[in-house]
C-alpha cells in the first residue's frame, strides 16, 4: 500500500466533496442551526431527569454533560463522513455504479468510506468540543498528559467502533439492496450513547455492551475525562475496536464476492 | 406496500425511543417527582409509540425527490393536487405497519405485564380521531416545508431543522406534565404538545384536557391549511420544471 498516493488521493476527494457541498451555502447555516437546537435540547432533556434527582445512574448533572459533549463530537463525525458515505454505497449498489469504483485502481473500501464529506459536520464537532472544555472547566479536571493520551485513544477507538457499525449496515446492501430503515435503526440505537449506561436497567446495559457496544461509544471515554475509569474497560474497548475494524475489513471482502453489478 | 415488509418492520423497530427513554424514567425512579405511577408512565410511553407510529410523516423527503427528478411536472398537469397522492401513500403505509406496531405491543406486554390495559370503545375512538389530526398537523407542517422545494431545491435540511423542537417538545422523550414551569407556560401555545403528548395522555387514560386539546388540534389545522393553499399556489407559479 502506497501511502503517499493515497493521501494525495484523499486531498483530492476533500476538495471536490468541499467544493460541491459549499454550492449549498444556506443548508450548512440550516445544518449549524440543527446542530446547536438538537444540543439544547438533549441539555432540557437531561435537565428534566435531573429536575428533582441529584444523580443517574450514579452520574452528576455536570458528569452527565461530558457524555453529551462526546456524544456532539462523535455526531458531527458522523455527520462529516460516515452518513455521507455510506449512504453513497447504497446507491452505488442500487444504480450499478460500485462496477466503476470496484474497476479503479484504488483500495475499494477506501475509496468508499472516504470520498464524500459534509463541512457542516465540522460545526457540530466544534460545538462538542467547546461544550467538553466548559465541562473539563466546571468539573475541575486537571490536564496532564497520561490523560490526554487515555481519552485520546478511547475518542478513536470509539470513532472506530462508530464507524464499523455503520459500514457493517451499508455492507449489507449488497444482499438487502435497501437498507435506508437498517439506518434509522442504527440511529435510534445510537441515540442511547446521550445518556450513562448505568442509568439503564441491566437487560438493556447488557445488551448494549454485547451485541451494540453502544455503551463503549460515549461512556468509557467521559469516564476516562472524571479520572475513574479501570484500566480493563480501557483495554476492552481497544480489543473491542480492533476487532469491529478488522471484522468490517474481512465483511466488505466477504459481501464482495456476493456482488453482481446491475442486472447481471 | 407489502413487497417491503421488512422495510417497515425495521421502521416499526426504529421507533422504540420511547421505550428507552421509558426504562431511564423508571430505572432511576424520576416518575415519583412528577406523581405519575409506573403503570402509567409505561402506558404513556406505549401509547407514544403507537401515536408516533400512526402520525409519522416523511411527505418533505419524497417530494424533494420528485421536484429534483422532475417528476412533478406530469403531477401538475393532472386535475388532483400531487399531495393526495402522497397523502393516500401514507395512509396506505400506515395500515400496513399496524401489525408490526401490535406485535412490539405484544413484547411490551411480555416484558411489563402490569401495565396491560383495555381502553374502553369511546376513549379508543377519540385517540384514534385525535392521532388522525397530529398526523395531519404534520403533514401540513411538512407540506409547507416541502412547498419550499420551489425556491431552495434542498428543503430537507429544514424539515430536520423542524423535527429537533418536535422530537423534545412533543412528549415523545418525556411526557409533558414533567416539564419545568418555564417551559410549560407556552408550549401550550404551539401545536407539538398535541402532536404526540396529548393523544398519548388520552390513549393511556392520564389526565388531559380533551375538548382544549381538540379545540387546539382544530384550531391549528385551520390555521396551517391556508398557509398551505397560499405558498402551493405561490409555488406553483415559480415552478420550472428542472432543466428549463
Amino acid at each position: 500500500m502506497n501511502l503517499r498516493k493515497y493521501l494525495k488521493v484523499y486531498k483530492k476527494f476533500i476538495h471536490t466533496s468541499l467544493a460541491s457541498e459549499l454550492e449549498y451555502k444556506t443548508n450548512i447555516l440550516v445544518d449549524l442551526v440543527t446542530a446547536i437546537l438538537s444540543l439544547i435540547g438533549s441539555i432540557f432533556l437531561l435537565s428534566i431527569f435531573f429536575q428533582n434527582n441529584g444523580y443517574i445512574g450514579g452520574w452528576e448533572f455536570e458528569q452527565a454533560l461530558i457524555i453529551q459533549a462526546i456524544y456532539t463530537i462523535l455526531n458531527g463525525i458522523t455527520n462529516t463522513w460516515f452518513n455521507p458515505n455510506l449512504t453513497e454505497i447504497v446507491k452505488h449498489i442500487r444504480e450499478g455504479t460500485l462496477d466503476f469504483v470496484l474497476l479503479k485502481p484504488i483500495d475499494s473500501q477506501f475509496f468508499i468510506s472516504l470520498k464524500k464529506l459534509n463541512p457542516s459536520g465540522f460545526l457540530e464537532i466544534m460545538l462538542g468540543i467547546l461544550l467538553l472544555f466548559f465541562c473539563i472547566r466546571i468539573n475541575q479536571i486537571n490536564l496532564n498528559l497520561s490523560f490526554l493520551t487515555l481519552s485520546l485513544i478511547t475518542i478513536s477507538c470509539s470513532i472506530c467502533i462508530l464507524y464499523s457499525l455503520w459500514f457493517f449496515i451499508s455492507t449489507s446492501t449488497i444482499w438487502f439492496v435497501k437498507t435506508w430503515n437498517a439506518i434509522e435503526v442504527l440511529r435510534s440505537f445510537l441515540y442511547i450513547g446521550r445518556f450513562p449506561l448505568n442509568s439503564f436497567s441491566l437487560s438493556l446495559r447488557i445488551f448494549f455492551s454485547i451485541f451494540i457496544p453502544i455503551a463503549f461509544i460515549t461512556t468509557i471515554p467521559s469516564e476516562v475525562f472524571l479520572g475513574d475509569s479501570q484500566l480493563w474497560k480501557i483495554l476492552l474497548e481497544v480489543i473491542v475496536a480492533t476487532l469491529f475494524l478488522i471484522t468490517s475489513r474481512k465483511f466488505w471482502l466477504f459481501a464482495l464476492k456476493f456482488y453482481s453489478s446491475a442486472s447481471s | 406496500m407489502l413487497e417491503y415488509r421488512v422495510e417497515i418492520a425495521l421502521w416499526a423497530i426504529s421507533g422504540i425511543i420511547p421505550f428507552f427513554m421509558l426504562n431511564i424514567w423508571t430505572n432511576n425512579n424520576l416518575n415519583e417527582s412528577i406523581n405519575i405511577s409506573d403503570v402509567l408512565l409505561s402506558r404513556y410511553f406505549l401509547c407514544a409509540f403507537f401515536v408516533r407510529q400512526f402520525s409519522v410523516v416523511w411527505v418533505v423527503f419524497s417530494f424533494e425527490e420528485d421536484s429534483l427528478m422532475g417528476k412533478i411536472s406530469p403531477y401538475l398537469i393532472q386535475p388532483l393536487n400531487p399531495f393526495f397522492r402522497y397523502f393516500a401513500q401514507h395512509l396506505a403505509e400506515q395500515i400496513t405497519r399496524f401489525p408490526f406496531a401490535l406485535l412490539i405491543a405484544f413484547f411490551f406486554f411480555i416484558f411489563n405485564p402490569d401495565s396491560i390495559w383495555i381502553p374502553n370503545l369511546g376513549i379508543l375512538l377519540l385517540s384514534i380521531v385525535s392521532t388522525f389530526l397530529s398526523f395531519l398537523i404534520q403533514f401540513l407542517i411538512q407540506s409547507i416545508v416541502a412547498c419550499l422545494c420551489f425556491w431552495t431545491e434542498k428543503a430537507s435540511s429544514i424539515e430536520r431543522l423542524l423535527f429537533i423542537p418536535t422530537l423534545f417538545l412533543s412528549g415523545l422523550l418525556a411526557p409533558v406534565v414533567s416539564f419545568p414551569a418555564y417551559v410549560k407556560s407556552w408550549i401550550y401555545f404551539t401545536p407539538f404538545p398535541y402532536l404526540i403528548d396529548f393523544p398519548a395522555n388520552l390513549l393511556s387514560g392520564n389526565e388531559t384536557n380533551i375538548s382544549g386539546g381538540f379545540s387546539m388540534q382544530i384550531l391549528w389545522i385551520f390555521l396551517l391549511f391556508p398557509l398551505f393553499k397560499k405558498i402551493w399556489s405561490e409555488g406553483t407559479k415559480k415552478y420550472t420544471a428542472m432543466g428549463s
